[in-house]
């Protein structure tokens, strides 16, 4: 069992990748690896035994079987083969994830041949993934979405991936480990606490906060990008819908401000970006605009997805 | 590194329920009813079990049942061991098996333990029936192993397909393998003691009864086939074991064989044929009367013991092919010695006590040996005896019985009855088994004989002459002898089998039957370490070593290994011809160095050559223009066009 286990570490040593490969990788017979699987060895020593018994017996059609089952066995070896030869693979990125879950990485599958790929499975080269099986049918591109998981905050770049099958007889796997580019954003893992209270700071004008904060100004015409929120609907209850939505204006009083700072957030540095992560989320999901300030740069508040972005990506790659 | 092994589909049962069925069910000709019925209802039960929804047995049942079975087996066989008990316990964990698939590696073991069974079935016939069973067995099997690992909802024909076509690729291989791989004769190890059981043939002793036991079998002998012109059916006399000693029921064989062969004189010419004996599990073998030439094989030692038998070094326990050279016309033991000739003489003195009266008045009237001889038959041939499968019973002196009081009986009988007067009148005799006659297969010219030909006769000593052929059952029956056994037989007594049919139709069919069988005992189970050798000297190896074979054996593998993956790699022709077309196109252009990257459509290059190589411009605009109207236009052009586009391009 050990032993076992030392000879497969050495084996994915042995055929795994110097570096990510950019573009379309074609599985060729020089990256294809075959071995003979545990069942291989059970069917060998069953045909040694039989081949013993049609000796001892003088079996002139033991014998035969015996030679057809060989024969199978090698004509397997080279169908395992086949079933992995040509297949492209192209790798690319996948959506930015928290660390802890899984970030599933896409990989575009192009089987060229006329004939189907069945039952190839998809494993990292050091085989601590469970196996993901895939039937490729003829002349076809299938995306596939590989789950990976991840662990820290940063870059999670594809790790060397191993496509193996023991299609059709399972007494050989064929295995190839190609490496196709692609990366993968982490954030940090969220911690989440009440948010920071907003400050108030001194510039007026027209803001659209939250609703009885601040003073009713009156009400205007309402455009695509107001919230909900703020339609009026007492006045659309009113006129019974015959005219355009308004929404409510608010005007005056101090414009509160969400700072998102280093400093407000406690304990060491990943538990402070933690914190500040789950601060990011809540504020975005609650609609707010927010600003966040790390010790050597800041952003000024702002909302929507590719403001949450920046403020993500900063604090997933902060100190790195 | 370590993950859960893999679970078991559904759809799997069924496949795993009917390689069971397919391994276990030719095994209930042979093996115990009860055996047969568990595994049966053990099929039965998983079938309906998994209709429900399949889930393993539990752990005591299959206690249970793993110990009443083996229980079972022993109560049966008395031993776990041996052939059939092996057998049964195969077939019984083949059963139990079915009880416990969780995993997919239950159902690879399953799978094993099938393909291990099948070798099984070949304890008990070899025969071309058999083999296609077995072939059509290892097609399903294999479909089975595919159908595990590939696709679980893909349907059944897939997995048939690719096992069948998996089967066909193996074939070569086989052969291959088959002709080349070095070959042992066996045993390698000490056989079980049931290893060879239910054969039939002669025996090495004698009783009333038991040659017409062995003559109600159609199975064939032995098959001759002679170098030139088939003897007269008369002188066709399989010589088989010798038996000189009586103990008042049963004649058996004094150990003799330390004596060197009698000397044997030639009177005729000799003739040539060659022997296919079927496995008898005895050491004789059983040429014609009298060989002078004894095969001379590697694997076959052979040497003709006192009594004129020829026995083997071993055992037959395999079909085994003998050239041999036999004369019908000899002397045979001229001199021989005063003790054997005594031997020859002795008669328990308190059975049969009329005969040896009759005899001793033979003795004081004849003086010549010879003339008691003729004494003998004659009365055999003037009383009323009758010649018959079904003699009735005979009481403790059994010869006098026969003699005077039933005068019904087979060969044996005559035999028997025969020596005993001779004996007890003064002259050397001794009775002699094997088969007489045998019938020609027009189909392949082959002489087939049969359990059914099964004959015993006598030899007499006569001073002069030595050891002479006496048959009293000629004397009797001359048609036993000229015609066989079917026409020498009363009306009504036929035999129960096809061993002799009279029927025209029925005998062509059966001729052309046994000929096949013939040509694939001759071909097919005959190929044995010598066959072997003959076939590589005639490759152009005489007499290699293991060395030579195994280099011959793993060329030839590796040749054939590298032709089906050629063929199997072979680069798939484009199917699209416009776009072969077009790739030569671009083929030339990279060689005069002009960069096409893959994104760049037919036309869009068509005009950038119109800056970069103004000279192909033209050409290549034309074929672009061809190429796309090919894709697209709904009226394709001729290819032929879009060919002659492509030569107007130069080559480099």
């Amino acid at each position: 069992m050990l032993l076992s286990r030392h000879l497969g570490r050495w084996l994915a040593r042995l055929t795994q990748p110097r570096q990510p490969e950019s573009g379309c990788i074609r599985l060729n017979r020089r990256r294809i690896y075959i071995l003979p699987t545990r069942a291989g060895f059970l069917y060998l020593a069953t045909l040694f035994t039989m081949l013993l018994g049609a000796i001892n017996y003088d079996l002139a059609l033991g014998h035969a079987l015996v030679f057809l089952l060989a024969g199978l066995g090698l004509v397997g070896m080279l169908h395992t083969h086949r079933n992995l030869l040509g297949i492209e693979i192209t790798g690319s990125g996948a959506e930015p994830v928290t660390a802890g879950e899984f970030a599933h990485f896409q990989l575009l599958i192009h089987n060229p041949d006329q004939r189907p790929r069945t039952s190839c499975a998809w494993s990292d080269a050091r085989q601590t993934l469970a196996p993901l099986e895939q039937h490729l049918p003829a002349q076809h591109q299938t995306l596939l979405l590989l789950p990976i998981p991840t662990q820290g905050r940063g870059w999670l770049t594809l790790p060397p991936l191993r496509l193996s099958s023991r299609y059709p007889l399972g007494l050989f796997e064929a295995w190839a480990n190609p490496w196709p580019q692609g990366r993968c954003l982490v954030y940090p893992r969220p911690h989440f606490t009440p948010l920071p209270i907003e400050q108030q700071t001194g510039t007026t004008g027209n803001y659209q906060g939250r609703e009885g904060q601040e003073d009713f100004a009156g009400l205007r015409e309402r455009q695509p990008a107001d919230s909900p929120r703020h339609i009026a609907w007492k006045a659309v209850a009113r006129d019974m819908g015959s005219r355009p939505l308004l929404v409510k204006i608010f005007s005056g009083g101090a414009r509160p401000e969400l700072w998102l700072d280093w400093e407000a957030a406690q304990g060491d540095l990943e538990q402070r970006l933690s914190q500040l992560t789950a601060w990011v989320m809540d504020a975005e999901a609650a609609g707010l605009e927010y600003g966040l300030r790390l010790p050597d740069r800041h952003w000024p508040p702002a909302r929507g997805a590719a403001h949450q972005q920046r403020c993500l990506e900063a604090l997933a790659l902060y100190s790195l | 590194m370590s993950h859960p092994p893999l679970a078991l589909h559904h759809g799997h049962i069924p496949w795993l329920l009917l390689v069971a069925l397919l391994t276990t069910l030719p095994h209930s000709r042979y093996q115990p009813l009860w055996l047969s019925a568990v595994t049966g209802l053990i099929l039965l039960g998983v079938a309906w079990q998994w209709r429900q929804g399949y889930r393993a047995a539990r752990g005591w049942l299959k206690t249970l049942l793993v110990m009443a079975g083996c229980a079972g087996i022993v109560v049966h066989y008395h031993t776990l061991f041996g052939r059939d008990a092996g057998v049964a316990m195969l077939m019984l964990f083949m059963a139990l098996k079915l009880l416990e698939l969780k995993h997919r590696r239950d159902a690879i073991v399953l799978i094993t333990l099938g393909y291990f069974l099948l070798l099984t079935h070949y304890f008990y016939s070899q025969s071309i029936p058999t083999g296609l069973w077995l072939l059509f067995s290892t097609f399903v099997i294999t479909a089975a192993l595919i159908h595990l690992h590939g696709d679980a909802a893909a349907p059944p024909r897939t997995s048939l397909r690719l096992s069948g076509k998996l089967l066909l690729q193996a074939l070569p291989f086989m052969v291959v393998l088959y002709l080349l791989f070095p070959r042992i004769s066996g045993p390698l190890w000490g056989l079980p003691q049931d290893a060879h059981a239910g054969r039939t043939g002669l025996s090495d002793t004698m009783s009333p009864g038991s040659i017409s036991n062995l003559a109600q079998s159609g199975e064939i002998a032995l098959r001759a086939y002679f170098n030139g012109p088939v003897p007269a059916r008369k002188v066709l006399y399989w010589r088989g074991p010798v038996l000189d000693t009586y103990d008042g029921q049963t004649w058996t064989t004094a150990m003799v064989r330390r004596f060197s062969p009698p000397p044997l004189v030639p009177l005729g010419p000799g003739l040539s044929y060659s022997l296919t004996l079927e496995a008898h599990n005895q050491r004789w073998l059983l040429p014609l009367e009298m060989p002078t030439m004894l095969p001379s094989q590697k694997d076959m030692e052979a040497r003709m013991d006192g009594n004129g038998v020829v026995q083997a070094k071993s055992v037959l326990r395999s079909r085994q092919r003998l050239d041999f050279t036999s004369t019908p016309q000899y002397r045979l033991g001229i001199t021989t010695a005063p003790t054997v000739l005594r031997r020859n003489l002795q008669l328990p003195a308190d059975f049969n006590p009329r005969a040896q009266a009759l005899a001793q008045e033979w003795q004081k009237r004849h003086a010549l040996p010879a003339d008691r001889v003729n004494a003998a038959l004659n009365y055999f041939r003037n009383e009323n005896f009758v010649y018959t499968l079904r003699p009735p019973p005979l009481g403790h002196h059994a010869m006098d019985d026969f003699l005077f009081n039933t005068r019904r009986g087979f060969c044996e009988h005559y035999a028997s009855a025969f020596v005993i007067l001779m004996r007890a009148a003064g002259v050397p005799a001794r009775i002699v088994t094997g088969y007489q006659g045998g019938e020609i297969n027009p189909v392949d010219g082959f002489l087939v004989v049969r359990q059914s030909d099964a004959h015993a006769w006598a030899e007499v000593w006569l001073e002069g002459q030595g050891w002479v052929r006496v048959d009293p059952t000629a004397a009797i029956s001359p048609a036993r002898i000229e015609a066989g056994i079917t026409w020498a037989l009363p009306e009504g007594e036929g035999l129960p089998v096809l061993a002799n049919v009279r029927q025209d139709w029925l005998k062509s069919l059966q001729n052309r039957w046994e000929a096949v069988n013939n040509r694939w005992n001759q071909l097919v189970l005959g190929y044995n370490p010598e066959r072997q050798r003959e076939f590589l000297a005639r490759l152009g190896f005489p007499d290699p070593d293991w060395k030579t074979m195994g280099m011959a054996l793993g060329i030839s593998m590796g040749t054939l290994l590298l032709i089906l993956a050629a063929w199997m790699f072979r680069p798939v022709p484009e199917t699209d011809r416009a776009r072969a077309i077009w790739r030569q196109a671009i083929k030339r252009l990279e060689r005069r160095g002009i960069t096409c990257p893959p994104w760049e459509t037919p036309l869009a290059l068509a005009r950038r050559m119109e800056q970069e190589a103004p000279e192909l411009a033209p050409a290549l605009q034309h074929l672009a223009e061809l190429v796309c109207a090919a894709r697209y236009h709904p009226v394709s052009p001729k290819m032929e066009a879009l060919r002659l586009a492509l030569q107007q391009l130069p080559r480099r």
